[in-house]
């Protein structure tokens, strides 16, 4: 999802009887749903694989305001403008609480933002997509937060404790930001010709990008099963992405607008919509750094970081200065 | 990018006369500035009336391994709490 592509450790899942005594007290404490906190003994795996996804999903959070922010200039009204802007700032706290989070478990901001930048760590491919039209303002709100909402929500109950905070804050959040694209869509819907074209031409360009936030298939995705156990994961990729096209087809249907899926339709017996093949390749190619928006993306990541360093510094040297001052006074 | 802007604990009064909860933490270079970063960062949504910002450096926790010795000894001395006691109805309210 935000973070697509973490690897646990590659060691199939222990049983209780072959961990040490340390690490099953604290296997024991994650089944009895006892949050780990920071300071608390755990296995350098499972501290690892944590540093790995909350970071991915920070720069997720980070590089989301990206596509977004190319359309608060271009706002088609002054309300739809300061709208924009408040989501995408919401973003920004996103990435804020989470790259908190992941420091209290040893790695630094700078030293995550040097990963960013460096492309060693990975954020979500959905942001390598460029925004082409309002509507896809509209599109991104509806099925871009409303899949991160769907994946979201049981990380609230994750079992670091930091990182399950910071997820109650941002699905607190969430729900406007799903609302306020999905009003998007619904005033193009009703609108003029040209508007509903636009809005279907938005949802034909995001509807797979959106499947793959959820990730490889479970088949594909060979880490799921110790990350479950340690309770950071909770549901699979396929059963969101499941969950996500049941609950979006009827909102599609609502605006009228024609879900892009020749494959797509309702099974009675499993009680959900059967959905076509997803090209994974693409997936892949995106994750790998190949995809439409991904130089475009680090560019403006690294020219923010480059162009803020006198800033940053001048901010610094100016705290110092002031606290010499208070000292040499006292 | 060594000149990293130090972290600062940020503790935040709600709207009910609540004492401050902590509620994250941030980076600013000194703690007027911090305090400007909390608003933004976690009252966005009238979240508070009172922020307090404490540099991470000069918080002292107790540790993990403490739990024991710390609050254990508590458990044994129930009659601090008000149903330890059984007083009779006739009493009255009590
Ligand atoms: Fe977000
Ligand atoms: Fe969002």
């Amino acid at each position: 999802m935000y973070a697509q592509e973490v690897k646990s450790t590659g060691k199939g899942v222990k049983s209780l009887d072959e961990m040490e005594p340390i690490e099953r007290a604290f296997q024991e404490k994650v089944n009895a749903g006892i949050k780990i906190e920071p300071k608390d003994w755990m296995p350098e795996g499972y501290r690892k694989t944590l540093i790995r996804q909350i970071s991915q999903h920070a720069h997720s959070e980070i590089v989301g305001q990206l596509p977004e922010g190319a359309w608060i200039t271009r706002a088609p009204t002054l309300e739809r403008k300061a709208i924009l802007i408040a989501k995408v700032q919401d973003e920004a706290g996103h990435g804020l609480y989470l790259y908190c989070a992941a420091e209290t478990l040893g790695v630094s901001r700078d030293q995550m933002t040097e990963q960013l930048l460096s492309g060693k760590a990975k954020y979500s491919s959905i942001f390598n997509y460029p925004t082409l039209t309002w509507a896809d303002i509209g599109a991104i709100g509806w099925l871009v937060d409303g899949a991160a909402i769907m994946n979201q929500v049981p990380l609230q109950r994750c079992s670091f404790g930091p990182y399950s905070r910071a997820m109650i804050r941002v699905c607190k959040e969430e729900s406007f930001h799903q609302r306020q694209g999905y009003d998007i869509m619904m005033k193009l819907c009703n609108g003029t010709q040209a508007q509903q074209e636009m809005a279907q031409d938005a949802l034909n360009r995001w509807w797979q990008p959106s499947l793959m936030m959820f990730g490889p298939s479970d088949a594909q995705s060979v880490h799921s099963a110790q990350s479950m156990a340690w309770k950071i994961k909770q549901d699979t990729n396929d059963e969101l992405r499941q969950k996500f096209v049941d609950q979006t087809v009827p909102q599609a249907k609502y605006l009228g607008l024609c879900v892009p899926d020749p494959d797509l339709k309702w099974n009675e017996e499993k009680g959900g919509y059967d959905f076509g093949e997803i090209d994974w390749e693409e997936f892949f190619e995106v994750v790998a750094g190949n995809g439409p928006c991904n130089a475009d993306r680090m560019a403006a990541r690294r020219k923010a970081w480059s162009d803020g360093a006198w800033f940053r510094d001048g901010l610094m040297a100016h705290a110092h200065k002031k606290q010499t001052r208070n000292v040499a006074a006292e | 990018m060594s000149n990293e802007w130090p972290l600062w604990e940020v503790f935040i009064r709600g709207q009910h006369g609540m004492a401050h909860r902590h509620v994250g933490s941030l980076h600013a270079p000194d703690a007027e500035l911090a305090v400007n970063h909390a608003r933004d960062v976690y009252t966005r949504r009238n979240e508070g009336v009172s922020i307090w910002v404490v540099k991470a450096d000069d918080i002292t926790a107790s540790a993990p391994g403490e739990k024991g010795p710390l609050f254990e000894p508590a458990n044994s001395k129930v009659y601090r709490h008000p149903t330890f006691f059984d007083i009779p109805d006739d009493v009255g309210r009590m």
